[in-house]
C-alpha cells in the first residue's frame, strides 16, 4: 500500500518542525499578524498545528465547515485575498525552508489552495 | 449529555462546556478567576467517574492521588460525581513574620508556615485572609538559602490585599496559604543554556528566587535580568542585584527606568526595549516574563520573534482582576 501524503512528508514530526517556522513567519508579517493578535498564543500556536496538519494530509482535519466558522468573523474585520495569498505564501517559504521536495509541496499548496472560499467565506 | 453529581443536587453539562462553565451557568456559588487553568482558584475534586488528564496537569501528585481537579479545564465525556475541596488539603495556616518597605509602593513580606512548603522559586501561592479574600503572589525565597516565604507586594490602587499588607498587616498576622502553584521555575538539568529574565514592578520577584536559584544550583550559562521601573525609586533590591552581579561573572543586571530622572548607570526606556536591542536573537534560551500585562504580552512575542521557543517562554501577566471573595465551603 501507497503511504498517505501525511507519511511520506514525515507525519507528527514534520508538522512540529514547520509550526514554529510558519507560525513566525505570520506574526511577523505587519500586512496579516493583526488577524494571529491573540494574547493567548500557545492556543494560536495549537490552532496552526491543526491547520499545518490539515494541508500536509493529516489525520483529524477540520471540514469546510469549521474552516468557515473559523474564519467568519476575521473575514468580518477585513480578511481579504491578499490576506490569503500573504499566508499561503508564508506555508510556501516554510516548505522550502525545510526542503520539503518540490513533489510533496505542491501536494501541500493545492490543499491550502482548496481552502480558499470556505476561509474567505465566499 | 453527561450529569454533574455536586451536594445535593445534579446538574447537566453541554458538549464542549468545562464543568466550572456548567456549574456557574446552573447558579451553583463557586470560587473561581482565571478560568484557564492557571489560578486553581476553582480546583474540585472528583469522587466518582473519569477526569481527562489535562485538568489535572500542574497539580501536586498529593492532590492528583485524591481526585483534585480543575474545573476550568474538564470537559469530561462521562457522568461526575463532585466534592468540594477540603480546606485542610489546599489551605495551610502561616504567619507574617517580617514586613520590610523595599520601595515607596512595595513591601517585602516573609510568612513562616506552620507546615514546611515545598516549591521553587518563581511559583506562587495564594493568599487568603481571615474574612475570605484572596490573591495570588510568586515566591523570591530560594528553600535551600531562605527559612521563610518571601514575596513583595505592590500597592494597587483599590487592591484590598495589597494596601493590607503595605498598610495595615502587622508581624504576627495569621494569614492562610495555598500552593505552590505554577511552571514557571528554574529547572536543573541545562547548566549552560542562557535564561533572560524581563520583569517590571513587583514582577521582580519571582525573577530574584528564579536568578538566585538558578546561581545557587551553580548554573553556568548567563543569566541576564532585566527589572524596569516607571521611577528610579521602583527599582528596588538593587544593591543585593548588584553584588550577585559582582560576585557571579554569568549574572547580568540591567535597571531600566521609564519615565523621568534614571539614576546613573540606569537604562532609560523600558526593561523589555532594553532587553531585545541586547539580545536580538533567542534561541535556544529559556525566558521568564512576570509584570504588567501589556509588557508581558508584548514581550512574549517578541521573545518568540526572536527565536525563542513557544514551550520555553514563561510569561506570569499580573492579572488584576477581583478574585472572588467567597470561602469555600
Amino acid at each position: 500500500m501507497s503511504e498517505t501524503l501525511y507519511q511520506r512528508l514525515g507525519g507528527e514530526a514534520a508538522v512540529n518542525a514547520a509550526v514554529d517556522i510558519f507560525y513566525r513567519k505570520v506574526l511577523a508579517d505587519r500586512q496579516i499578524r493583526d488577524f494571529f493578535d491573540d494574547v493567548d498564543m500557545d492556543a494560536q500556536r495549537a490552532k496552526q498545528k491543526s491547520f499545518l496538519t490539515m494541508v500536509f494530509g493529516g489525520p483529524k482535519t477540520y471540514t469546510g465547515k469549521d474552516m468557515r466558522e473559523a474564519h467568519k468573523k476575521l473575514v468580518a474585520n477585513g480578511l481579504n485575498e491578499s490576506h490569503f495569498n500573504a499566508v499561503a505564501g508564508h506555508l510556501q517559504a516554510t516548505l522550502d525552508e525545510l526542503k520539503v521536495p518540490k513533489a510533496l509541496s505542491a501536494e501541500v499548496m493545492a490543499i491550502a489552495a482548496s481552502t480558499h472560499d470556505d476561509v474567505l467565506n465566499r | 449529555m453527561p450529569r454533574l453529581q455536586y451536594g445535593s443536587a445534579s446538574y447537566d453539562l453541554l458538549s464542549g462546556e468545562s464543568v466550572l462553565d456548567a456549574l456557574l451557568r446552573q447558579g451553583v456559588d463557586l470560587s473561581y478567576s482565571c478560568r484557564k487553568g492557571s489560578c486553581l482558584t476553582c480546583m474540585l475534586r472528583c469522587a466518582k467517574g473519569h477526569i481527562p488528564p489535562q485538568a489535572q496537569d500542574g497539580l501536586r501528585d498529593s492532590l492528583r492521588a485524591q481526585g483534585y481537579f480543575l474545573p476550568c479545564l474538564a470537559s469530561p465525556e462521562g457522568d461526575i460525581d463532585l466534592l468540594s475541596g477540603e480546606d485542610a488539603d489546599l489551605f495551610g495556616r502561616a504567619r507574617l513574620v517580617e514586613i520590610e518597605r523595599l520601595a515607596p509602593a512595595i513591601v517585602r513580606i516573609r510568612l513562616e508556615a506552620a507546615t514546611p512548603l515545598y516549591y521553587h522559586p518563581g511559583q506562587f501561592i495564594n493568599l487568603r485572609r481571615g474574612d475570605g479574600l484572596m490573591r495570588s503572589y510568586s515566591l523570591a525565597s530560594v528553600p535551600r538559602r531562605e527559612d521563610h516565604l518571601e514575596i513583595h507586594v505592590k500597592r494597587l490602587k483599590g487592591g484590598a490585599m495589597s494596601t493590607w499588607l503595605n498598610d495595615e498587616a502587622r508581624v504576627g498576622d495569621a494569614i492562610d496559604i495555598q500552593g505552590a502553584n505554577g511552571s514557571g521555575f528554574y529547572l536543573p538539568g541545562h547548566p549552560d543554556r542562557p535564561i533572560l529574565l524581563i520583569g517590571n514592578g513587583s514582577g521582580l520577584a519571582p525573577l530574584y528566587g528564579i536568578a538566585r536559584d538558578a546561581l545557587g544550583d551553580g548554573h553556568r550559562g548567563e543569566i541576564r535580568l532585566y527589572h524596569g521601573s516607571r521611577t528610579a525609586d521602583g527599582l528596588y533590591l538593587r544593591d543585593e542585584l548588584r553584588a550577585l552581579a559582582v560576585s557571579h561573572e554569568n549574572f547580568f543586571y540591567t535597571p531600566c527606568v521609564s519615565g523621568p530622572e534614571p539614576n546613573p548607570g540606569d537604562r532609560t526606556g523600558r526593561a523589555d526595549t532594553a532587553a531585545f536591542d541586547d539580545l536580538p536573537q533567542l534561541s535556544g534560551w529559556r525566558v521568564f516574563l512576570c509584570g504588567s500585562p501589556p509588557m508581558v504580552h508584548a514581550a512574549k512575542r517578541t521573545a518568540y520573534l526572536a527565536g525563542a521557543k513557544l514551550a520555553d517562554i514563561h510569561a506570569d501577566a499580573f492579572e488584576l482582576r477581583e478574585l472572588r471573595k467567597t470561602p469555600r465551603a
